[in-house]
């Protein structure tokens, strides 16, 4: 019985949030060409023939920035802005006295914004393949599915960090110069801009101990089908997520006991 | 209309924005640690790439870190003027705030690119400068009067094109309205100036010198540090700032005369 009113309530907000995300299509369509670095990035990699340092073929290495592309495209995650503005102008108020966590609302903003830019993304996928046609491949059932399991988890880590800096907001009204901190190391270190594989050793040792390769290298090697844990690599996005929710459960407890409404 | 007034309306504006950004001081000092932490990543990005080669696009390490320089210098001063003064358009038309703009005694585009200013980008200019400090050092280049006056007229003219295109996607807000995401489309391929435009292939090479003069902005005065710079590269990017600061002044008083304020 709960789980059915839980569940309607998320179809619910899926649709209302969808189709407001269908309002702004030339929005989501320019966030889409704004992911578009990794292709940059590959440009470089492939002129430079750096891949043969690092032991992977152009095909291999197209492939993993076209799936960091997609990654990235499925896993991005900007709820620390929205929190801000709401709670700048006042809106968390009306919010917090529904009797549904507002940050569900924020969740399912994202997943309509991703599912509204899926044919933007297909397009821009299309044309990766226009022009390197020796690069087009067809992953299997199993690992579609997993890899798309895999970006959910992602997708799950960065809302459960941003989260937790949005939450921030109770004490400090400006939580997005943390949030930019934060994307500091997610943008060297995920693997959006050269795969974890390429990182010299001394990197190595350690990055695999944080959450960052999860969130980009770990799904697009999957999805590319370059070598990867696959067993590894899930296990530490869930031991990421069993740690972050109950901080995350914490902070939000703590702050809404602080919370004093704007302009009240 | 004088400069001296002009001048001094600046020193007002300087005063009043530095007394409101000093009230959030963690938030200066947390920006601070992200302008560092991002030139440590971009640096080890690099790294990455020379780690097994010689050059890129015939551009070795230390030479490389010169367009690093610079681009930080850029960045610094887009995040410390264009940034918050660019974003404030979209408020000041969406709220219908420009009104009170346009009555005021002094230029509008002169009030609307300069009210407001982000002392923590300061930072990152000076993080740039010891960086390139660092590099005519390593790379022995012998400070001349010539040579600092073409950097310094390159990098004036590197700073137009940049306030240009910024302002210019602004100026669409008049039209669009929202044009926050434009803005990201530009940040994305800005993120490109990091990088030797020798080390990306014919086709975006071409791209980025002539639809986005991206290259321009970083190379050229990267070029003319190591001495190798053609005069006709010199000429070409002085033409092409005075084009796009005139176009830009031009397309302001343009948009203007489209401008309904909101709720009226």
């Amino acid at each position: 019985m709960i789980s059915n009113l839980i569940n309607h309530k998320i179809f619910t907000l899926l649709k209302v949030q969808y189709s407001n995300m269908l309002e702004y299509r030339v929005e989501i369509a320019l966030w889409a060409i704004s992911g578009i670095i990794p292709f940059f990035m590959l440009n470089i990699w492939t002129n430079n023939n750096l891949n043969e340092s690092i032991n992977i073929s152009v095909v291999m290495l197209s492939r993993y920035f076209l799936c960091a592309f997609f990654v990235r495209q499925f896993s991005v995650v900007w709820v620390v802005f929205s929190f801000e503005e709401d709670s700048l102008m006042g809106r968390v108020s009306p919010y917090l006295i529904q009797p549904l966590n507002p940050f569900l609302r924020y969740f399912a903003q994202h997943l309509a914004e991703q599912i509204t830019r899926f044919p933007f993304a297909i397009i821009i996928a299309f044309f990766f393949f226009i022009f390197n046609p020796e690069s087009i491949w067809i992953p299997n059932l199993g690992i579609l599915v997993l890899s798309t399991l895999a970006t959910f988890l992602s997708f799950l880590i960065q809302f459960l960090i941003q989260s937790i800096v949005a939450c921030l907001c109770f004490w400090t009204e400006k939580a997005s110069s943390i949030e930019r901190l934060i994307f500091i190391p997610t943008l060297f270190l995920s693997g959006l801009l050269a795969p974890v594989a390429s990182f010299p050793e001394y990197v190595k040792s350690w990055v695999y101990l944080t959450p960052f390769p999860y969130l980009i290298d770990f799904p697009a090697n999957l999805l590319s089908g370059n070598k990867t844990n696959i067993i590894g690599g899930f296990s530490m996005q869930i031991l990421w997520i069993l740690l972050l929710i109950p901080i995350f459960r914490n902070i939000w407890s703590a702050g809404t006991k602080k919370y004093t409404a704007m302009g009240s | 209309m004088s400069l001296r007034k002009y001048l001094k309306i600046y020193s007002k504006f300087l005063h009043t924005s530095i007394a409101s950004e000093l009230e959030y001081k963690t938030n200066i000092i947390i920006d601070l640690v992200t302008a560092i932490f991002s030139l440590i990543g971009s640096i080890f990005l690099l790294s990455i790439f020379f780690q097994n080669n010689g050059s890129i696009g015939s551009w070795k390490f230390e030479q490389a870190l010169i367009i690093q320089g610079i681009y930080t210098i850029l960045n610094g001063i887009t995040n410390t003027w264009f940034n918050p003064n660019l974003t404030e358009i979209v408020k000041h038309i969406r709220e219908g705030t420009l009104d009170f703009v346009l009555i005021k005694p002094i230029d509008s585009q002169f009030y609307i690119s300069l009210k407001k200013i982000n002392p923590s980008g300061l930072l990152e200019i000076m993080l740039g400068f010891f960086l390139l400090l660092y590099c005519i050092r390593i790379n022995q280049i012998n400070l001349n009067l010539s040579f600092l006056t073409l950097s310094l007229v390159t990098i004036i003219c590197s700073i137009s094109i940049l306030y240009s295109l910024w302002f210019f996607i602004s100026t669409t807000t008049i039209w669009f309205v929202k044009t926050w995401n434009a803005t990201e489309v530009l940040r994305s391929f800005l993120y490109i100036g990091r990088f030797p435009l020798n080390s990306f292939s014919l086709s975006l090479r071409i791209f980025f010198s002539v639809f986005i003069p991206i290259a321009f902005i970083t190379n050229i005065p990267s070029e003319v540090f190591l001495g190798i710079s053609q005069l006709w590269e010199i000429l070409l990017e002085v033409i092409i700032a005075t084009i796009f600061l005139v176009t830009s002044r031009k397309f302001w008083l343009f948009a203007l005369k489209f401008y309904t304020s909101a709720s009226s």
